[in-house]
């Protein structure tokens, strides 16, 4: 009765939106976040609703702030003394910056880094490292999730012979999908990926694509990219960063083809960047 | 793929976390409190060393200028002078110094700059190895050799002498500035001595005029930690300079330096003489702060 | 002219670095051929006899006393405490105090420790002349040197390692056990095996604090002397150089090993993993 034109037409869209991608709800909800290192603010004002289920891609020139905000999704900035953080980020209901539990909140939400940084350890133990922490000692559980989490990962053939053997001797790009492993073996709702390719061959990064594709299905996946034809194949919808803010969020086919803000059409038509 | 009852249990261990979250404050605070234990032994050390030392002034009348000024050291007479060990650990230092230094750093440009890949590969490890060796043994050394040669050909009536303290001084900090002085000198960047070959300047030319002014903070640290060697060094002294209570006059006179008066009148120091000893050593740290606060102008000077 | 200076300076290098190597190779060479014939079996392991014929047991087992004490206490303290600056504190005003304090420690020289030790450890915490009052000493000596080179190792190991283990969930601590102390060991032992050495040669503090009897300690809490006191002892009191050279001979093979154990240790743990 109350509601204005404004609300009625996101409604609108949202219901839209909802027909085209088979109802998916919002899984995190970012509202006004400002981030500073010390003086110097690096977001701006940045609110973004991600739904669940679909890959996000974040994408914009370096410095943009694209990789600052997904580390503050799981709450990596906290390991930078003079980082200070104000606006709210709400996963499932809960406000991460005010619940303080942080250890649930990165069981919950896993990361992939911009290059593998595996521990010098088996590729077993790589595996079994985070469900290990969280005092899982079972070894028939612990096997059954090492397995579950590289089948995931697509790596299980390439390395089932040899989970005994140091994870630093495998190539970069199965090193990458042993870290993707690392993370599903936690079971999380949502894994975040800084770059996660940009350290791989081609070949490597095809299978990394085609494996967040089917991730999919399972985890909401947020993805920092620099490659755009990476964000154009494995995404579903599209935030372009400039300088601290979000200047467009959408669908990616509509990012990439008729972009609303002269900025984006620039950036994704190579003019900058 | 993914299993339902795998997640059941991440929850349910998940309720655990406040455990972790207090494990974590408390072993953050034991980590300071370790990290504190420095800063409280530096006082306690400070506290009880000082304590000791200025009492004789504080409470019991002893004037520190006669102290510091008066060349009479007789415990049994009440007199506590230690003018003849300033003089003779700064004189003992400073020869150390003159004769240390430049061969150490002229052997660590050898070595970084001029010799052989094979043979610095040798001589490097085997210098570092002595800077490890203990310091008594090469009072051993400058006790069965230097004394005695110093007796033969200089005449000397005891070969224990401010020169003896010197030599077994220079001698012991030369690993320490070798090693020290190589390394700062083999971190200079391959770009500083390709710039200056490029603008003519000889390979020589080049060490002396540009790798070494760039090595120059490392050498500043190894002069002063040669020093600290040798200004500190104690029962290595003890067995060469004599311990006569002379101000020293000449190289070939018997001295007592700061360190070694200590060392020799502790067993038996009680009451005021021992709190002496103590005020003794103050005045070394005193001494060792002041050295290390000139070294670090004239370093910064130089850079200007 | 110019050619002249570089010939001369050239030769001036070649010079002082022949006079090093000269001297050092001297001074060992000495202690070896003047000591070596009293090095047996029994010199080292039979017990002192104040008649000259006995052996070292006694100092040796004073030396592994003071080195095991102080490690035990030191280690835990300065690795924490390094992990404490690298992993754990914001920087800021407590840092560069304890930053300070440990400098400082380091330029303190070993006759102030033994007076330090004299007064607190012997005198007013009533330990006396005694093992313990000389390894507690020791201890102080040596915690600037455990913690400056765990902090070196910890620094080598990478951010990234961190950041992968604590993305997982895992809690500081958990990933320093699990993964950064593993990865920092090699580096932590050479500081340890480095810190024996230290120990080892140290010989004004150990003088005022634990006495010199020679005998075989009964406990930590009685007086002896170790390896580098008895050396100087027997060169000022009896001027027994040939006694004192066979003690360097000891001491310079230990110091040789801890060294060589060093370099093998950080190299080979090295290689295993990365």
């Amino acid at each position: 009765m109350n509601t204005t034109f404004v609300e009625r037409k996101q409604i609108t869209e949202e219901i839209t939106a909802d027909n085209t991608q088979l109802s998916k709800q919002t899984k995190i909800s970012v509202k006004d976040l400002n981030l500073f290192y010390g003086d110097k603010q690096a977001l701006y004002d940045v609110s973004i609703n991600i739904k669940e289920k679909e890959v996000t891609a974040l994408i914009g020139p370096s410095g943009c702030g694209k990789s600052t905000f997904l580390r503050t999704l799981n709450r990596m900035n906290d390991l930078i003394d003079s980082v200070k953080i104000n606006g709210e980020i709400i996963i499932d209901g809960d406000d991460i910056y005010r619940s303080n539990d942080v250890i649930k909140l990165r069981t919950k939400v896993g990361m992939v880094f911009q290059k593998p940084n595996l521990f010098p350890m088996s590729i077993y133990d790589n595996v079994a490292y985070g469900p290990r922490m969280q005092g899982i000692k079972n070894k028939s559980k612990l096997n059954k999730i090492v397995e579950e989490s590289l089948r995931g990962a697509a790596i299980w053939d390439e390395v089932k012979d040899r989970l005994k053997s140091s994870a630093l001797g495998l190539s970069g790009g199965q090193q990458q999908r042993v870290c993707i492993a690392r993370a599903i073996a936690m079971k999380p709702d949502i894994i975040l990926m800084d770059e996660p390719t940009s350290a791989l061959d081609p070949i490597s990064t095809l299978k990394v694509e085609e494996l967040i594709t089917t991730m999919k299905n399972d985890y909401t996946i947020v993805i920092v990219t620099h490659n755009m034809q990476q964000a154009a194949r494995v995404s579903d919808r599209t935030a372009f960063f400039l300088s601290g803010e979000i200047i467009e969020f959408d669908e990616t086919s509509k990012i990439f083809s008729m972009p609303n803000d002269q900025r984006t059409e620039d950036y994704v038509t190579g003019r900058f960047g | 793929m993914t299993s339902l009852p795998l997640k059941k249990e991440t929850e349910k261990i998940g309720k655990s976390n406040k455990r972790k979250y207090r494990l974590e404050k408390f072993s953050g605070n034991l980590f300071l409190f370790c990290a504190l234990l420095s800063v409280i032994s530096l006082l306690l050390i400070i506290c009880f060393v000082f304590y000791k030392g200025a009492h004789p002034f504080l409470a019991e009348g002893y004037r520190f200028l006669d102290f510091l000024l008066g060349s009479d050291w007789v415990p049994s007479e009440d007199k506590f002078g230690i003018l003849p060990m300033i003089i003779a650990s700064l004189y003992a230092t400073i020869g150390a110094l003159i004769i240390g230094v430049p061969i150490g750093l002229l052997t660590a440009i050898f070595l970084a700059e001029i010799a052989p890949k094979s043979i610095a590969k040798i001589i490097s490890p085997a210098v570092q190895l002595l800077a490890g060796i203990p310091s008594v043994l090469y009072g051993v050394f400058g006790l069965a050799i230097i004394v005695p040669f110093l007796q033969n050909h200089l005449g000397l009536i005891k070969g224990q002498s401010l020169v003896a303290v010197i030599l077994v001084l220079a001698i012991m900090m030369l690993p320490t500035v070798v090693t020290v002085a190589e390394t700062s000198i083999r971190a200079v960047p391959k770009t500083y001595r390709e710039g200056s070959l490029a603008l003519g300047a000889s390979p020589i030319g080049t060490i002396f005029k540009v790798v070494v002014p760039a090595a120059k903070s490392g050498i500043m640290t190894a002069i002063v930690l040669g020093m600290g060697r040798a200004i500190g060094e104690t029962m290595a002294v003890i067995l060469v300079a004599g311990n006569s209570l002379i101000i020293p006059t000449s190289l070939t006179d018997s001295v007592r330096p700061l360190t070694t008066n200590i060392a020799l009148e502790m067993g038996y120091a009680f009451g005021t003489h021992q709190e002496m000893l103590f005020a003794t050593g103050i005045v070394l740290f005193s001494f060792i702060l002041i050295l290390n606060f000139t070294l670090a102008r004239i370093s910064s000077k130089g850079g200007n | 002219m110019r050619k002249l200076k570089d010939n001369l300076l050239l030769t001036l290098l070649w010079f002082a670095a022949f006079l090093t190597v000269a001297v050092l190779v001297t001074i060992v060479g000495y202690i070896f051929y003047k000591g070596m014939g009293l090095i047996s079996f029994n010199f080292i392991f039979g017990d002192y006899s104040p008649s000259g014929d006995g052996g070292i047991w006694p100092m040796v087992v004073t030396t592994i006393y003071t080195i095991a004490i102080s490690l035990i206490i030191a280690t835990p303290v300065g690795i924490l405490a390094a992990v404490y600056l690298q992993e754990y504190a914001k920087q800021g005003k407590l840092v560069r105090l304890i930053r300070f304090a440990t400098e400082s420690l380091t330029g303190i020289p070993s006759i102030i420790y033994g007076l330090f030790g004299a007064v607190f450890f012997v005198t007013t915490l009533k330990l006396g002349m005694s093992i313990i009052s000389a390894s507690l000493t020791l201890t102080i000596i040596v915690l600037p040197v455990i913690i400056r080179t765990t902090e070196e190792s910890l620094k080598t190991v990478p951010r990234t390692y961190r950041e992968g283990s604590l993305a997982l969930g895992t809690t500081k601590l958990q990933t320093l056990y699990k993964v950064i102390l593993p990865s920092a060991m090699p580096g932590i032992l050479s500081g340890l095996i480095l810190s024996m050495g230290r120990i080892i040669g140290e010989s004004a503090a150990i003088f005022l604090t634990a006495g010199t009897v020679a005998a075989m300690p009964s406990s930590i809490f009685s007086s002896a002397r170790t390896l580098t006191v008895h050396s100087f002892l027997v060169t000022q009191e009896a001027g027994d150089i040939e006694l004192a050279a066979a003690i360097g001979i000891v001491l310079i093979v230990i110091i040789l090993i801890l060294n060589f154990s060093a370099t093998f240790i950080s190299k080979k743990l090295n290689k295993a993993d990365y």
